[in-house]
């Protein structure tokens, strides 16, 4: 029997709804046709196009108008990858110049984002003095920007002109008592304003900046930081609100907080939701709105395929050295785009052509079973090419009688690579099944002898035997074998709740 | 009457437009403030502009070299805790 692929609809959302079944384009494939158009080569809004198509952050933004409790502003850091950081400013003709190259050496980068190290509008001339370079000599460069939405409302008419269409914001919260305990000060009308005070001020303006851009037809997404104790069970909330004033997706990310980033939160040991503790707010979203799961949390300096970073191919000193004649590069990658979307519009009607079998054998459907995650080993292309060992992520997904979806990714190193000094002495395997923790399955091309035990032991079964093929055919296999030899009428293994 | 950035400064930029008087300047290795425009905002705002937007704690000093504005000041983070994290990191 085939299952169908969900998409974003909650285990308990009562199963398909219309247009979302059928597509591993997660993100997209429940949003209207005049969406999709827009944003189906945008590498951050779908778990598919981000295998083929890449994006980039410039930073030229570092002035920021609030302080966040999960920021620390000395953000002039290499190692580390999350947002905020980054290794070198640009000025905007730098920033152009460096954007250029790097469109013309990796054809399929499709994004440019401006998004710090600061807040971009609380910099708009050094961010609109850039886009409006690049809207002039790269139009086929997609141009984006995030904000914490303070100074959004001053700025609509100019993100219009420059053909920005899509913005983030970040909302984590719509009550300024939650806001009081994230945000300790804003910069408003030449003061600063601390605390309660301060929040309110500052979702007043998100709000009005959120109504604004949809009033003008710009897509929103909303980037909450999902905080344990503090906005964990109000976020809900805010996904409701944001959806009914038209945000098209919502982005829950983890709380990264570690004392070493200097940070209030991680310095007052306030800790990162665990990865059950994402996936079930992002479920308890996804009823009202729809998510994004696979989102990376970038440097705000990024260069490349989400969760890579090319970045140091591409410093200042190496792009003065290179000669890039973008007119000429333009046509090149305008033949890489066509052969890219050509591939996925061929993935897309095999899909399609699945779901109408699936919708014809479904007037038998087989008993409901309990719904498994697995987790997969993969490089990108949407099949499973990845050694165990080499993962530094794996993508999960959750297997029922009702069929596949797409939950998210976690990461098996530390955010911070930097060696020993970020290290906490864990070994990686030990990490690893930190990382696999609620998993039932591993699926990888191949994994060696020593792993083996330590995953069985831990409840997750090691699998290497649907080495290059697709994701989901893979899964489906793995859960009809699981069904035939009875494992979906029991709860997992007790030990699997240790792991 | 001038204040004075020091060397914490992250070169943000984000005081650099705020200032009424152009009195502040990028320089290596961080921004500077000319002590022969700086008024401390007196006549133009309530408050002195540079100190009101400035992230970091310490980095702008008054004329008697106290800082405008004081370690937790800003971040919360108590002084103690963040001195235990440099001392830590410079000894890593």
């Amino acid at each position: 029997m085939e299952l169908p692929v969900l998409n974003n609809v909650a285990p308990d959302a009562g199963g398909c709804s219309a247009g979302s079944c059928g597509s591993t384009d997660d993100q997209m494939g429940h949003l209207p046709e005049h969406i999709r158009q827009k944003v189906f080569n945008h590498p951050c809004y779908s778990e598919e196009a981000h295998h083929y198509f890449a994006r980039m952050h410039v930073a030229v933004a570092p002035a920021c108008n609030i302080q966040c409790h999960y920021c620390n502003r000395k953000y002039d850091c290499a190692n580390e990858s999350r947002p905020g950081v980054v290794s070198e400013l640009h000025h905007p003709v730098q920033a152009v110049k460096k954007v250029l190259a790097v469109a013309a050496t990796i054809p399929q980068m499709t994004v440019l984002g401006i998004a710090g190290p600061g807040d971009p509008l609380a910099n708009p001339e050094r961010t609109f003095e850039t886009f409006r370079m690049l809207a002039e000599q790269a139009p086929d460069i997609k141009l984006c920007v995030s904000t914490n939405g303070l100074s959004l409302p001053d700025h609509i008419d100019e993100l219009a002109k420059h053909n920005i269409d899509h913005v983030t914001i970040t909302i984590n919260c719509v009550d300024p008592d939650v806001g009081a305990l994230i945000y300790p000060w804003i910069f408003w009308k030449n003061k600063r304003i601390k605390g309660r005070e301060g929040a309110a001020i500052l979702i007043e303006q998100q709000q009005k900046g959120l109504e604004m851009l949809v009033a003008r037809g710009i897509l929103v997404k909303v980037n909450s930081v999902m905080i344990p104790g503090v906005n964990d069970q109000h976020l809900a909330e805010v996904s409701r609100i944001v959806k009914s004033k038209g945000a098209f997706l919502h982005n829950v990310m983890p709380l990264i907080s570690e004392a070493e980033h200097g940070t209030f939160y991680g310095m007052s040991g306030q800790r990162g939701p665990t990865n059950e503790e994402l996936q079930k707010l992002q479920d308890e979203c996804s009823g009202d709105m729809n998510m994004m799961r696979h989102c990376r949390q970038c440097r705000a300096d990024a260069v490349g395929l989400l969760g890579e970073d090319r970045g140091d191919e591409f410093t200042m000193d190496k792009i003065e050295a290179m000669d890039i004649n973008y007119p000429e590069a333009m046509k090149m990658r305008a033949e890489v785009h066509a052969a890219i979307n050509e591939e996925l519009e061929s993935k897309r009607s095999i899909r399609e052509a699945k779901v109408q079998l699936v919708s014809i054998e479904g007037i038998n459907p087989k008993p409901e079973t309990r719904p498994v995650l697995m987790a997969i080993a993969t490089k990108g292309g949407g099949v499973i090419n990845e050694h165990f060992g080499h993962a530094s992520e794996f993508l999960i997904y959750e297997a029922s009688s009702s069929g596949v979806r797409f939950i998210g990714h976690r990461k098996t190193v530390a955010y911070c690579e930097g060696g020993d000094t970020c290290g906490d002495g864990e070994s990686a395997l030990d990490k690893s099944l930190k990382t696999l923790a609620g998993c039932e399955v591993v699926l990888c091309s191949k994994i060696g002898f020593e792993p083996w035990g330590p995953l069985e032991a831990a409840g997750i079964q090691p699998n290497g035997e649907h080495a290059m093929e697709p994701i989901e055919d893979a899964i489906l296999a793995v859960y009809e074998e699981m069904r035939t030899a009875g494992k979906l009428d029991a709860r997992p293994a007790e030990q699997q709740k240790v792991a | 009457m001038a204040f004075e950035i020091i060397e914490s400064c992250v070169n943000c930029w984000a005081c650099e437009p705020l200032c009424p008087n152009k009195a502040i300047y990028e320089a290596k290795p961080h921004f500077l403030i000319d002590p022969d425009k700086c008024n401390e905002c007196a006549g133009d705002f309530e408050e002195s502009q540079c100190v009101s937007i400035c992230p970091i704690e310490g980095a702008i000093l008054n004329e008697l070299g106290e800082p405008l504005n004081p370690p937790g000041s800003l971040t919360g983070i108590p002084p103690a805790k963040f001195a235990e994290l440099v001392a830590r990191q410079q000894a890593a």
